[in-house]
């Protein structure tokens, strides 16, 4: 996981000249997009511009496929991705004002990332969890019959069971 | 396949070509229906779903401008429930609109409030959640206002599509939908090349021009400067339109009278620094020529042209013609030769000129076109800028009686006047060109080859036993596959003439909005636009620019020789690479 960007940037123009030639090179785009995130843990203003110029694609379009697809991070991610289930059930239970107050707490708003670089809120649809609505999954692990009250325990809890580097 | 095929609109047949659709069968046979997002010279996009027809068979209604028609098809376009549909829809996007016509630039000119009205929507049946976003004015030209936009995508299309600049596109999903650059870049910092064809196309008021008449009104009222006017070949050819006057009528004298009643102090013609130019880009053009310099010579009085070839071509600089174009030429010589002559201190003039464009706003404020630490020109204003000041000030511009330029910068030739029109720089250039050239009078003054709609008109021009290849691309997207063509063959022309928008500058970002019954780009109407130049062109007198009076006077008495030290200083320029870089897809990187 630790390559320097140098080398992030070569893997990915490798694999840009991978596929830029086959037939319908430019609907690669997409998968290129994915192979940059993949690499980076987000889709940056210099990585666009540096797919717009090795695969000829406008810029502009880039920018619509990217902010088009909830999948893409338009900024780097922290060590924890919160998703927010907001399908019907949990909504139904309460998820809205589980949201705002985890958005209270960490003081910030949808697809951001909290100041110390910890947590990225996100909302999700369906979980496929709606018997334990309202559920919030932080990284791969569910979290059910959250409230507002122990919203902010679990976050807590979370990031100290599960310390990254 | 048969040459013509039977459909069914509203119970009655009507015999059509095959191989159309719905929308352009129906339009053939007097129908026009119901349309937005529809444009004949973009793709197909489909996204307003208010030309939404019935047909015979199908389970729901289809949208018209992309259905295909078929022998026997049966299509009804006036139900009950039709009108419903579509008035439901249009209602739609209304609601999520700011619903400020009154004080809108597009009020009266407004294809959503003409559609609106059409469909009958007398009451508000929906109320949600609208749009709010900043408004961006950090460009000179071009405003984008994502309130008014109603998502039909014709300006995303003609940016990529016609002018191949792809500055726009959708960005985001859903309600949360914006069209803008990448990155939601400010306007300013994109490749945009300021040529205005979004506002063109544009239904709404989502792009308008930067407007600038007040700092014209607030210039006017001042007792203390000298105000001068310029105005450009294809204002007059299209200003009365604004009026309700139709279109190709030429209105030189009527704007110089309205002008002079606006305020200004004297009111120069734009045509005479054409022909400035045209002496000048023809003697650069024989010199490039005889002392084997960079060809083919490229020209550069289209400001929309200029940015665009900086930020995708800036391999052929060197092609460019260094000559200012001639609003630039004209500004340079109302701070100099013309303040001298009036013993005014430049510093007190303001200058102001009329244009067709919306990409001159930026030129203007070039700092490489500054004279002596100035602008030349210190406002812009369009065609339809002045036609509002005229309006604004009571000024009754059709029945108004006309007057002449004025001197020393107002008379120009016939060649001065076609610079508004696809080919006329061209043309004009040849004219002179051919008789500085060969030392002989050109037997038919009119260069057929390269007038016309034609998107690359290419030709050649025997001048003595040189044979000299030409060729004229006009919107940007042309201009590009032109220059593609030169990067891998550089020897096959020697001349070549670019002007941004389709049809020319008659067709500029800043002409007036087409009225009823008429689309944006419509050839015809850029046809008559034109039509109205190259009579006048007919009519004139004297028909090539280096025989005008008054060229030969500022030579004689201020510039000296063309290309000379004088003309170095004061009409010529240079350009640079410019960022961020532009991307043409499919074609080479530059």
């Amino acid at each position: 996981m630790n390559k320097d960007n140098g080398t992030k940037i070569k893997e990915l123009k490798e694999y840009i000249s991978s596929v830029k030639d086959k037939k319908h090179g430019d609907s690669y785009l997409i998968a290129v997009l994915h192979k940059a995130q993949d690499l980076f843990g987000y889709v940056s203003r210099e990585v666009m511009d540096e797919i717009s110029l090795e695969m000829n694609i406008p810029t502009a379009h880039i920018w619509g496929v990217a902010t088009f697809y909830h999948y893409f991070s338009l900024s780097p991610k922290g060590k924890h991705t919160v998703s927010v289930c907001m399908g019907t059930a949990c909504y139904v239970k309460g998820a809205d004002k589980v949201l705002q107050a985890i958005k209270d707490h960490l003081k910030i708003g949808i697809g951001e990332t909290s100041k110390d670089g910890v947590f990225t809120l996100q909302e999700a649809r369906c979980l496929g969890a709606c018997g334990l609505a309202p559920v919030v999954m932080i990284d791969d692990k569910i979290y059910g019959n959250v409230t507002e009250k122990n919203a902010v325990t679990i976050l807590k809890e979370h990031s100290k069971q599960n310390p990254k580097s | 396949m048969p040459e013509k095929i039977k459909i069914t609109i509203n119970d009655r047949e009507y015999e059509v070509r095959p191989n159309q659709t719905i929308m352009q069968a129906a339009d053939s046979v007097g129908f026009r229906l119901p349309r937005l997002c529809y444009h004949p010279k973009l793709s197909i996009e489909g996204a307003c779903r208010v030309c939404i027809v019935e047909v015979e068979g199908m389970r729901n209604f289809v949208a018209s401008c992309a259905y295909p028609i078929y022998d026997g098809m049966k299509i009804k376009t006036n139900t009950d429930e039709l009108r419903r549909a579509r008035r439901d829809i249009v209602e739609l996007i209304l609601d999520n609109h700011p619903m400020d016509c009154h004080t809108c630039e597009r009020d009266g000119n407004c294809e959503l409030q003409r559609l609106a009205y059409a469909m009958g929507i007398k009451t508000r049946h929906f109320e949600g959640e609208k749009k709010n976003y900043p408004i961006d004015v950090s460009s000179t030209s071009v405003v984008r206002n994502p309130n008014k936009c109603i998502l039909c995508g014709r300006c995303v299309r003609i940016c990529s599509e016609v002018q191949s600049v792809h500055n726009l596109g959708f960005s985001h999903r859903g309600f949360k939908t914006v069209v803008m650059p990448a990155y939601n870049e400010a306007f300013a910092d994109t490749v945009c090349s300021n040529c205005g064809q979004c506002i063109n196309v544009c239904p709404t008021a989502a792009f308008v021009e930067k407007n600038y008449t007040q700092d014209v009104f607030q210039a006017l009222s001042r007792k203390d400067v000298v105000k001068i006017a310029q105005v450009a070949p294809s204002v007059r050819a299209a200003i009365g339109e604004d009026f309700g006057l139709p279109a190709g009528k030429n209105l030189e004298k009527e704007t110089a009278a309205a002008l002079r009643k606006l305020g200004f102090d004297y009111v120069f013609d734009t045509q005479f620094s054409a022909d400035l130019t045209i002496v000048e880009e023809a003697n650069e053009l024989l010199h490039r020529i005889k002392t084997g310099g960079k060809l083919p010579m490229i020209t550069s009085c289209s400001a929309a042209w200029m940015k665009y070839m900086e930020q995708f071509f800036p391999d052929l600089i060197d092609n460019i013609s260094t000559c200012k174009s001639p609003m630039s030429m004209m500004g340079a010589m109302i701070k100099t030769y013309f303040a001298d002559k009036i013993k005014a201190d430049p510093k007190n003039i303001v200058s102001v000129a009329v244009m067709c464009c919306t990409a001159k706003k930026y030129e203007a404020a070039r700092p490489e076109l500054m004279v002596n630490g100035m602008r030349g020109v210190d406002h812009m204003i369009t065609t339809r800028e002045a036609s509002w000041m005229i309006k604004s000030a009571g000024i009754d511009l059709v029945n108004i009686k006309g007057e002449e330029f004025d001197e020393p910068l107002g008379m120009s030739s016939g060649a001065g006047t076609i610079f508004g029109a696809t080919g006329g720089v061209m043309e004009a250039a040849i004219r002179t060109a051919y008789e500085l050239y060969t030392g002989k009078e050109m037997p038919d003054l009119d260069v057929k080859a390269v007038r016309g709609l034609k998107g690359i008109k290419e030709g050649a021009v025997m001048m003595g036993d040189k044979e000299i290849r030409v060729a004229v691309a006009h919107g940007l997207g042309n201009a590009a596959e032109l220059l593609q063509e030169v990067r891998k063959n550089p020897d096959k022309y020697h001349f070549i003439e670019v002007m941004g928008c389709p049809g020319g500058c008659v067709g500029g970002g800043g002409q007036p909005y087409v009225g009823l019954n008429c689309v944006p780009l419509d050839e015809n109407l850029l046809r008559k636009r034109a039509e109205a130049l190259y009579n006048a062109d007919r009519n004139r007198k004297i028909r090539k620019s280096h025989e005008n009076p008054d060229i030969k006077r500022i030579y004689k008495e201020f510039l000296g020789e063309p290309l000379g030290k004088k003309s170095h200083e004061l009409l010529h320029t240079h350009y640079k690479q410019h960022y961020p870089q532009g991307i043409i897809p499919g074609g080479g990187k530059c």
